[in-house]
This record gives C-alpha cells, structure tokens and sequence, in this order.
C-alpha cells in the first residue's frame, strides 16, 4: 500500500494510506489519550477524548476514526485540546452515578486514570444523578449501568471477536444504554456464550466479575489481544 | 501570626479528619504555624470570624449544613473541598438516585423498616435538622477554592496542600496527588 508523509506535533512521519490518525501516532510513540478505542477492534469515535487538531479543519476531529492523508498537520497537544478532554470527561462523570469509593473498577478504572492525567479535581457540572439499575442476573457477571459511559467496547467485542451479539445500544440521549437480547435480564439470554470478553473490555466497573467488591475488579486485556492476533496473524502467542 | 485554620465535618463518616490526624508529627509543626479556631477536635461552638482556610468534610445534606456553609464563606478567605463527599457529594448523594420523596422514603428505611426496638422517625423541631431533598457538593452551594478529592485524601496529599497553602504558594495538586475513592 502507498506511504503517506504527514507531521504530528511538528514530528515527521510516514504511515500506510487507510491508517487512522491514532494508529499513526501510536507507531511514532506519540501518546493520545483515548477511552472507547481498544486495540484488537474497530474504533468508533464514540467517547471524543482522542479529539485532535487538524491544520486547515476548523473543527477537532477523532484521531481514532480520521484517516491519514498527504501532507495533513496534525497537533494533539493544545490548551483548547485539554479544555474539550476535560470538559468532556466531566461531562461522562456528571451524566451517570460514578461513585468511586464504592465501585469494583476503583484504582483500576480509565475513567479514573484519565481524570488524573488531566488534571480533574472536581466536576463544574450538576450531577444527574439518574436511576439506574444493577443486572446480577447471570450467573458469571454483573452490570452496573450506574458506571457506564456508552464506550460499546462490550458490544464491539461481543459482536465482532465473539461473534455472539448478545449486547446491544437501546435509547437516545440520556437514556441511551446497554442492553443484552432483546432488552431482556442478563440471565435469560439465549446467545450470550458466557465468554466474559465484555468483561474484560470494559474500562470502568460497569462490567464486573460476579463476587468482586470495592476495587478488585482487574482486566486482563492480554486475553482479547491474544484473539485477535491468532485470527488474523494465525499466530498463537501470548502478549508480553 | 500565625493563620487561622478551621475544618468542619458535614455529611461524611469523618474518615477525611481522620485521614487529618493521620498527619502525625506534621501536626506538631503545623500548630507552630496555624491556630485552629474551629474544627470537630476542638471545642467551640460558634464558628469565628476571620478565618484564612477552612478544610470542608462532607456533602450538603440537611438545612444545618447549608446555614452553617453560607456562614463558613462569609466568614472565611479560602475553602478547601476536602475529601470525595465534599467534591462529588459521593456515597451521602445516593439518595438523589431516588428521586423526589428520597428524604421520605431513606428515613422510612432506616428508622422504621430495619428498627429492631421502637421505630419512629427522629423529631425535634430546632434540633434535628430537616433533610435537603437533594444531596449537594459544596461547590453547588459556595465557590470553592481548592479541591482535595479522596475517599478519604491520604495525609501525603493534604500535607501537600496545606504546607503549599502556608507557603503562600497557590495550591495546586497534580498527577497522582489527585485520587477519587
């Protein structure tokens, strides 16, 4: 495939044409913070926190879903870039119940760890505080729709390294959320194959191992990677 | 002269003043450097005048907390929101999930549903304050200076805030100096 020669924060670099912005970065060791993206699935641009400047595009695009293209001047550092990031993620911890002293994913959680890297001491806006339920239905695993940010990684991987498509997006707006079949309980559903891949693919306490309290909720993302490279290098190595 | 120094403790289990005597010996060279004219651990009623920093514990639960908290910043220079209650109104805040009638409905559970002997619902016009309906951080309420989050701030953290606070430096925490939960 053609090389494209581009500059990322003024860094000369070259990447395959049909790259993503963030693909390219990620080779050229520049770091873009990122939320919904996991390596291994298709991106979808859905949580805006790789939001990066464009020379010549007025508005701030996702690095994740931006294909590179000849010449484009990429900046992924700016005070109006940090301001949105921020912005944003105060936004994700207003709009659900994101208590942290009681959640599975404290100390583990992106959200969390975001939230420190850029700064976020306290959220400037109202609290929702919406009411949300908890699914203990399965057997395995539980949902807390009080710590979801929407990501869809759970459906992203259930759909696309599983292949089972038991998670789905239900709703609009506000209520826009999570469900499993045809909006049934966890539990009852037919084409869940019990694999835990949403599990460990979600960022947050969203998704939890059934029994986890306060904290002890960690991923092991070595497992989906571990998946897709045999897929599609039809190598069977465990990652580092 | 030495600063003036309050903390007041709102709706929270006290762990941030706790996490406060955690200080250990950084409490004897912080009573050479301030006064504490009013805090939980001191005895005195009626919060004082002219307070330079006072260390907030708690969310805004109930008609006392919020009398006491438009009190607290007329009367003082720099308030710092100090632990998770304070800057998110965390686990207090739950209630708010509940919706319109949440006062009713927690008083309900917790004085008549789970009472073991004698359940009835705590009154005594003047003294137990009514609840808000809402569940609110200080920074809804008041403006806010410094934000300390934690459930509780390890004493590290606040250390680091107060002896910046002391320094005339302007506080500012950063990296793994910020910790929700």
């Amino acid at each position: 495939m053609a090389a494209k020669t581009l500059s990322i924060d003024g860094k000369p670099i070259t990447a395959e044409e049909g790259a993503t912005v963030l693909q390219a970065a990620q080779e050229a060791g520049i770091k873009i913070p990122t939320l919904c993206h996991l390596d291994g699935i298709y991106d979808v641009g859905a949580c805006r926190l790789c939001l990066v400047e464009v020379a010549g595009v007025p508005k701030l695009l996702p690095a994740c879903t931006t294909k590179v293209a000849e010449g484009m001047e990429v900046k992924t550092t700016s005070e109006r870039l940090r301001k949105y990031r921020r912005m944003t993620l105060e936004l994700l911890f207003a709009e659900r119940n994101h208590v942290c002293s009681s959640c599975v994913a404290n100390g583990h959680c992106e959200l969390q760890t975001l939230g420190y890297s850029l700064g976020m001491d306290h959220v400037r806006y109202d609290y929702l505080f919406p009411k949300w339920a908890v699914d203990t239905t399965h057997r395995l695993f539980g949902m807390d729709h009080n710590r979801c940010i929407l990501c869809t990684r759970c459906v992203r991987v259930c759909w696309h390294i599983e292949g089972a498509g038991t998670k789905n997006v239900s709703g609009r707006g506000t209520k826009s959320h999570i469900i499993t079949d045809l909006n049934q309980p966890w539990g009852e559903s037919d084409s869940c194959t019990q694999c835990g891949k949403c599990v460990q693919a979600c960022p947050t306490g969203a998704l939890f191992h059934k029994g986890s309290t306060v904290g002890e909720m960690e991923r092991d993302r070595g497992k989906l990677e571990f998946i897709v490279t045999a897929r599609e290098k039809q190598q069977w190595i465990a990652a580092d | 002269m030495k600063a003036r120094l309050a903390t007041v403790w709102f709706g929270g289990c006290s762990g941030c003043h706790m996490s406060f005597l955690d200080l250990d010996e950084f409490l004897l060279d912080l009573v050479d450097l301030v006064e504490i004219v009013y805090s939980p651990v001191v005895d005195m009623k009626d919060y004082p005048e002219n307070v330079d920093v006072c260390l907030i514990e708690g969310a805004i639960c109930n008609e006392d907390n919020l009398e006491l908290l438009h009190k607290i910043r007329q009367r003082t220079k720099v308030l710092v929101a100090f632990g998770d209650c304070a800057v998110t109104a965390n686990v207090p805040a739950m209630r708010n999930q509940l919706g319109p009638g949440n006062t009713e409905s927690v008083l309900q559970r917790a004085y008549i549903a789970n009472a073991q002997d004698n359940p009835c619902l705590p009154q005594a016009d003047g003294i137990v304050p009514p609840l808000l309906k809402r569940v609110m951080p200080v920074h809804e309420v008041v403006y806010v200076e410094h934000f300390l989050p934690g459930c509780p701030p390890p004493a590290a953290h606040i250390k680091a805030l107060v002896t910046q606070m002391l320094s005339g430096v302007e506080p500012k925490l950063e990296g793994k100096q910020i910790k929700f939960g």
